[in-house]
């Protein structure tokens, strides 16, 4: 391959994304409308993530709405208090509890570095701690995906169940501002989507560097033979580890600002459910592809809100049709498809070129 | 003392629910190696189908007894369905495997509610699982809901059943034998597509069997399986691939593990110390309880 | 005191030992093969010494206790090995296979950016095994006696001082099978060698010394000329039908 060609691909990808979503998608879309597509894009933020340690790792994360959970939590526990005012409680602590004071757990996110900080650091956190005691000990493949999917479970039965500092199933709700700005005011909703793409884009280009670097192809080779791996001198529980916990991060910061883009995060967003919907567009779009998996994930939210509220019914089906088909018959993705047709129709002009042959 | 026994047995009515809704995945997962997550749609079928003989038989008793084989075999065929539409086709991919089933869950669940209706529903108890038993008697009773005796019975003969099934006839010869060596099963004359078909049956009708049990201690709905399915999945993960002694001691573990910890907490705090527990013990055995060992190891 | 020193080395799985107090000692420059009939502990010898399963005794490698320490850190002190089906990673290129071998010690930040040349052993790796051509092929695409060579290229990029490679020509052609032995020659000069193998005439061209199992434990070991001279090593050979009688014959003895 021309090496110019090469290094000026990606460079054109970013430049034509950067162009759609800073200049033609606001100036196209209602400020309704870009308010759905900034909450698309934190999904295809979870996807970035999710393409990295399922695509390229082979670890199925099934539980990545704790770690959207954990960034969404903290920065709304932090905005919650901001919205109070200085000395008063959030709204719902004086409806449910009957503390007369902010629990411990919550005092440090008044500070607003803490709370960003943390929206990225926690779900990392978490992620190492679990990562280090279950790929220490070669816990894989099956086991990962059921332990990761019993701690979303478990995640969201714990919020609900501290209804007092938690919100409970409602959770954290009717979020006004953000840093001192007005969320109602649509000019301050536009920065959101603003800062969301930028994320994004952010996010494709770290994402981007580790898989094409030295760690990346270390990171294919544990998905495809960890044994072997370990045998070159490698731990590859740790190659493991990093690609978990930064998809941990990439997922924290995605819940993070999907808080002031919708102004809600509660359990119903984090639990299994939710984050196996997470993994669902990844896989349709294709999971080793981050083109493929970020445009995954926004098609097929998309598609959820565009078919669940007419038809809640006919877009259960059609996503459980939608898992079927793309992981039974497409494991690749929509991504793959492309590939396949090139190589069906050189199949074919072959075939041709024989029977012509042989006619003759 | 009573407070600690009444924990117990609690604890194990718990542990024999979770056994009877994780015994037919010890067979499709622990020895099969399929990841199924509609297998808590198959529990759903079967709490749907007492629902069912329940409107036509009007004897709650009957229509309960009625129910157990009839939920088997309902469950069982949708096993043996998706079985041969989709599972053998991923055998060699459990990851796949289990999303695509989950798509399938999905379907299912609609497809109940659209039957149904989204809000849950109940079966009546025949009188004769209405009363108590009084195991102590005196000032401080000690008494057991005849229904939950009725589930540790259910539970019990159900792993009798399926271990002499695997042990004592030629279908579980071939079961073993394709588990544990699949090409040399086929060569020696097993038609492993059929045992795997086979074995799915049975595995998804005790599926069914579990959801019967869940009518006796509560509602009927269309997500009453997602609602179980993870709790099921861990009692085999700690319990061990292959084994059924790891499932069933586990089941009971956990069983008094969440009632105790419920009782010293919160229900919601109680799972979240289970899930610790569970991983803190796949420190130890990272293979679960009981592991059959192999050879090779790469 | 240099080279592989294996004492009384035991292993066991529920009940069955595997390998039975073995001693071995391979010096450095030599190509040992280790033979013996199937189950007679060989590869279990060599899981053991690479740690992949617990075992009792002593296996020191230039003066080093291996036993106890974990797979990778036994790789990393320079013990490398193959397996009876040739594990490569399939979907990365012979170079990137090759230059992730060659980077067990490479620092983090090294790791986190891209390959910007080819590391020179990695070079030097790709001509000793005659692969220089198929560089950037995935590979899953290379034949059987390629893919062999391939995983011996990682064990010297990753400049192992000892290489335990368990039937490198099982399945290889004739020509692979001379072109194998040759390059096993170059690598032993500067390199411990040890083969597992079952194909007595590759071992018969190549062998400078040859270790025999059975039963778990050493049977006889010299020479090529020796070993085929001990009238036990032809017990055990002879027939199957008097294998069982042999073994105890041999532990009598």
């Amino acid at each position: 391959m021309n090496p110019l060609k090469g290094s000026l691909r990606p460079v054109a990808g970013f430049a034509g994304a950067a162009v759609l979503l800073f200049a033609v998608a606001p100036l196209a879309l209602t400020d309704f409308r870009l308010g759905l597509l900034a909450k698309y894009l934190c999904t295809a933020m979870v996807a970035v993530g999710i393409c990295l340690a399922w695509g390229r790792g082979g670890l199925l994360t099934l539980g990545q709405g704790v770690f959207f959970g954990l960034g969404g939590y903290a920065m709304a526990m932090h905005l919650k208090i901001a919205d109070a005012g200085p000395g008063n409680l959030p709204d719902f602590m004086q409806l449910y509890g009957t503390a007369t004071e902010l629990p411990w757990w919550w005092r440090p996110f008044a500070n607003p570095a803490f709370a960003l900080a943390a929206t990225v650091l926690l779900p990392m956190a978490v992620a190492a701690l679990l990562g280090l005691f279950v790929f220490r000990r070669r816990v894989k493949g099956a086991y990962f995906a059921i332990l990761s999917q019993a701690l979303a479970a478990a995640f969201a039965i714990w919020l609900i169940g501290q209804q007092a500092t938690t919100g409970g199933t409602n959770g954290l709700t009717d979020i006004q501002g953000f840093f001192g700005y007005d969320l109602d005011d649509p000019v301050n909703q536009r920065t959101v989507y603003f800062i969301i793409a930028a994320a994004l884009l952010a996010l494709i280009a770290l994402a981007r560097q580790l898989i094409h670097s030295r760690y990346g192809e270390l990171l294919v080779a544990v998905r495809d033979s960890e044994e072997r791996v370990r045998f070159l001198g490698y731990d590859p529980a740790n190659v493991k580890l990093v690609a978990y916990v930064v998809a941990a991060g990439m997922a924290g910061l995605a819940g993070a600002l999907f808080v002031p883009a919708v102004g809600i995060i509660s359990p119903a967003m984090i639990g299994i459910v939710p984050s196996i919907e997470f993994v669902i567009g990844a896989a349709v779009g294709g999971r080793a592809s981050l083109v493929g998996a970020v445009l995954g994930a926004i098609g097929v939210v998309w598609a959820k809100t565009a078919l669940s509220e007419e038809f809640p019914a006919a877009w259960t089906y059609f996503q459980g049709l939608l898992f079927i088909v793309a992981l039974a018959f497409l494991p690749g993705g929509l991504a793959s498809l492309a590939g396949m047709l090139r190589r069906r129709r050189a199949r074919q002009r072959k075939a041709t070129v024989v029977a012509v042959g042989e006619a003759a | 003392m009573t407070v600690i026994l009444g924990q117990t047995f609690t604890g194990i009515s718990i542990g024999a629910v979770l056994l009877l809704i994780a015994l037919g995945l010890s067979l499709t997962f622990g020895q099969m190696n399929v990841i199924n997550m509609a297998h808590g749609e198959f529990i759903m079928a079967g709490a749907y189908t007492t629902y069912v003989l329940q409107k036509s038989i009007s004897d709650a008793g009957m229509s309960l007894l009625v129910a157990l084989p009839v939920a088997f075999l309902v469950s069982g065929a949708l096993g043996a369905l998706l079985e041969w539409l989709l599972i053998r086709r991923l055998y060699l991919r459990p990851l796949d495997t289990l999303l695509v089933t989950w798509g399938v869950s999905l379907m299912l669940q609609q497809l109940a509610r659209d039957i149904f209706g989204a809000p849950n529903v109940q079966t009546r108890a025949p009188d004769w699982l209405t009363g108590n038993v009084t195991l102590i008697g005196g000032a401080d009773p000690l008494t057991v809901a005849n229904s939950r005796l009725f589930i540790l019975g259910l539970a019990v003969a159900a792993v009798v059943a399926l271990a002499s099934t695997l042990r004592l006839t030629p279908l579980g010869r071939r079961i073993r034998a394709v588990v544990q060596n699949r090409d040399l099963a086929e060569v020696s004359g097993i038609s492993t597509a059929r045992v795997d078909r086979t074995a799915f049956f049975v595995g998804s009708g005790l599926a069914g069997i579990a959801g019967v049990a869940l009518t006796l201690v509560g509602p009927i709905g269309p997500t009453m399986g997602t609602n179980v399915i993870i709790d099921a999945f861990l009692v085999i993960v700690v319990g061990g691939i292959g084994q059924l002694k790891g499932t069933v001691i586990v089941a009971f573990v956990l069983g008094v593990l969440q009632s105790v910890l419920e009782y010293s907490t919160t229900v919601s705090v109680a799972k979240v110390l289970v899930l610790v527990a569970i991983v803190a013990f796949l420190q130890w055995r990272p293979q679960g309880l009981y592991t059959l060992r192999t050879r090779s190891l790469v | 005191m240099s080279g592989l020193e294996i004492r009384r080395l035991r292993v066991s799985f529920d009940g069955f030992t595997a390998v039975d107090g073995v001693d071995l000692d391979v010096r450095p420059g030599d190509l040992r093969f280790l033979i013996g009939p199937n189950g007679a502990g060989k590869t279990t010898l060599v899981d053991a010494v690479t740690g992949l399963v617990k075992a009792e005794g002593s296996v020191r490698f230039d003066g080093e206790e291996l036993l106890g320490r974990s797979v990778h850190r036994i790789a990393r002190s320079g013990i490398g090995r193959t397996f009876q089906t040739a594990t490569v990673f399939e979907e990365l290129t012979v170079l990137q296979n090759l230059d992730i071998a060659a980077g067990a010690g490479r620092s983090m930040w090294t790791m986190l950016r891209r390959r910007k040349d080819v590391p020179e052993s990695v070079v030097r790796a790709l001509e000793t095994i005659g692969l220089t051509d198929l560089a950037d092929s995935p590979a899953g695409t290379l034949a059987h006696g390629q893919k062999q060579w391939l995983e011996i290229g990682m064990l010297l990029v990753q400049d192992v001082r000892l290489l335990l490679l368990d039937e490198p020509v099982a399945g290889m052609s004739h020509d692979e099978r001379e072109a194998t032995g040759a390059l096993l020659r170059r690598i032993s000069e500067e390199r411990t060698v040890v083969v597992i193998e079952h194909d007595m005439d590759f071992m018969r061209s190549f062998a400078r010394s040859v270790s025999v199992l059975h039963a778990g434990r050493l049977l006889s070991e010299g020479t090529v000329a020796e070993v085929q001279a001990d009238p036990k090593v032809q017990e055990v050979y002879l027939g199957h039908a008097a294998a069982t009688e042999d073994a105890t014959v041999v532990q009598e003895a």
